[in-house]
């Protein structure tokens, strides 16, 4: 057993009873990872030296100075700028990348008092739902080391799952928190668009990115948003809506709790597994007093159409910045500037990559601009309209995460179509831009199954406390993957 | 709207700054062409005065005060910078 399996609140209540220090967490964490971490591939540049200097100091800290996460190890997605830690978005292109500053949300966490153990593999600037597309390595499942983690923040849900580190951040464009959550049995909250700042984070499609927590229970989670929240003067997109006190609404209390479920989420393509496993979480809840309702939200077939058009439009401008000339990989023996920039980005960028900027750049040109990124932003108000709708008359919306538990490795990566087919639950939330979670909920062959929470604009407590309410209610939480205990 | 062709990819790849072969060029045709293709589900959607949501949320201009700050310093600026020389960045000729 490692000490990770204890929750923030216990960690706190053991360093102050004398029985831990937070460089007994610090060393734990790259025990952990010294040990699991052959096996499970989560990452990539490590902080140790610093890190370990860091708990010393913190250990000289006085209680009352403390705050609840203070000198409890993190890990941090790599498309999130650490300064003076390498940062590659798991791509070539920025091999060697040494960022000049701390992204807002790693400022947070300082402030806060955690302490950054390593960056977390990733697909390539996001783009994947199973970590394969890294330049770097393919992560592990930690349930089944034959089987993917999801993506694109696998390695950040693997690492919180193999007990390697308690916390970590990810980010979330299309599902990329809440999808690898799922598969590996952690809880993953994608907040509202704007709740979090993104300054720092290594844009893939700007009006769809958030960063988010990752944790083994609801109410660590809880705590991870509330530090890292908030209004930021260098984010012009992250909102000025006060951030609430998330671990006070975890009062267990869901009677008379409106829940709507889309009948869309629970049709074809879904597994049997994936399918019961909701129905049996909606029971629970139903019994501690929240109604349920067959809800309909038609234009979610169109989602996955109008995410590929916008978020690949969105990355052909952002992924523009990388050209050679100030960072990262630079290509050699080039006749002229044209050449430098083109051969770099050859190089430079894997081919999932590559396809999408191309799809953007495409979706932009004259002569296809109104029928694809013109389309695709109508059918956006459309899908975001139906959630507006539902949310007049419920508290939260609920279905499954993903239709089937991790697939192999290999499994579907030939294939664009099927990948993105993966997708399809968790898409129209980021369009929309409201928050949801993926909380453990079942098992499938031995791998998680995940829950999803769907929370009005900037209701993250409401879907906290949904969340936690059925935690408390159920087991699924305690489960842990064999690797826990060595090999 | 019809399948994109080796052609097209290679102009956009060009938009794109990206160096692409003739292999490369039939591959993506192949698979940019399937996911265009999926995409012409939009056009089942009648969008006749639906507003465009480039952003989810009510923003408008956010202003701030027009008071200079102090950036970064051209010495950390520089420190990724792969080719330069007194300060400045080196590149390739242009022409």
């Amino acid at each position: 057993m490692t000490l990770f399996e204890r929750s923030a609140k216990e960690l706190q209540a053991d360093i102050k009873a004398g029985n831990l220090t937070i460089a007994d967490l610090t060393k734990e964490a790259y025990e952990r990872v010294a040990k699991l971490d052959g096996d499970v591939q989560a990452f990539l540049a490590s902080n140790e030296e610093k890190a370990t200097a860091q708990a010393a100091e913190m250990d000289k800290v006085p209680f009352e100075e403390r705050g609840p996460l203070f000198g409890l190890p993190i890990g941090v997605k790599d498309n999130i700028v650490t300064e003076g830690l390498e940062t590659t978005c798991a791509s070539k292109i920025l091999e060697g990348f040494m960022p000049i500053y701390d992204a807002t949300v790693v400022k947070k966490l300082r402030e806060a008092g955690m302490i950054t153990i390593g960056k977390l593999n990733m697909d390539e600037f996001a783009m994947g739902s199973s970590n394969e597309n890294s330049y770097y390595k393919t992560t592990k499942n930690p349930w089944n080391l034959n089987h993917v983690p999801g993506g694109s923040s696998g390695a950040s849900a693997a690492a919180v799952a193999a007990g390697e580190v308690p916390f970590s951040l990810g980010s979330d464009t299309g599902g990329s928190i809440r999808q690898p959550a799922a598969y590996c049995g952690v809880v993953g909250m994608k907040p509202t668009y704007g709740r979090v700042s993104r300054f720092g984070l290594v844009a893939f499609a700007s009006s769809l990115d958030q960063i988010g927590p990752i944790t083994r229970n609801v109410e660590d989670n809880a705590l991870l948003l509330e530090a890292i929240a908030g209004l930021d003067a260098n984010d012009s997109t992250s909102a000025n809506v006060e951030v609430p006190n998330y671990a006070a609404a975890l009062t267990g209390d869901v009677k008379g709790l409106r829940i709507a479920v889309p009948k869309e989420f629970l049709g074809e393509g879904v597994g049997e597994a994936a399918r019961q496993s909701v129905l049996d979480a909606l029971e629970v809840l139903k019994g501690l007093g929240a109604t349920v309702e067959e809800v309909s939200l038609p234009h979610s077939k169109y989602a996955l159409a109008a995410y590929y058009i916008l978020s690949s439009s969105e990355a052909s401008s952002n992924l523009s910045r990388f050209d050679g000339i100030r960072y990262g990989f630079r290509a050699e023996n080039v006749n002229n500037l044209m050449d430098l920039y083109k051969e770099t980005r050859a190089q430079g960028f894997g081919d999932e990559v590559k396809r999408r900027i191309m799809l953007g750049t495409y979706s932009l040109s004259a002569g296809t601009y109104d029928a694809y990124y013109k389309k695709a932003q109508q059918a956006r108000t459309l899908i975001k309209a139906d959630y507006d709708k539902v949310f007049e008359d419920f508290d939260v919306i609920i279905g499954p995460t993903s239709p089937t538990p991790a697939f192999k490795i290999g499994e579907n990566v030939d294939d664009p179509m099927t990948m993105y087919a993966n997708d399809i639950l968790t898409i129209p939330m980021n369009l929309a831009g409201v928050p949801a979670i993926s909380i453990p909920c079942g098992m499938e062959n031995g791998l998680p199954l995940g829950l999803q929470i769907i929370g009005k604009y900037f209701d993250e407590a409401t879907i906290y406390r949904v969340a936690h309410a059925f935690e408390q209610a159920t087991e699924f939480h305690k489960q842990v993957p064999q690797i826990w205990e060595g090999k | 709207m019809a399948k994109l062709t080796k052609e097209e990819v290679k102009h956009v790849a060009n938009l794109a700054r990206l160096a692409i072969t003739e292999e490369e060029a039939e591959k993506f045709a192949e698979q940019l062409g399937k996911i265009t293709d999926f995409a012409e589900q939009l056009n089942e959607l009648d969008t006749t005065n639906v507003e465009p949501t480039t952003h989810v949320l009510p923003l408008v201009n956010v202003m701030r005060e027009d008071v200079a700050t102090k950036g970064l310093d051209r010495e950390v600026m520089m420190l990724n910078v792969k080719e330069q020389e007194d300060g400045q960045v080196k590149v390739p000729a242009i022409m």
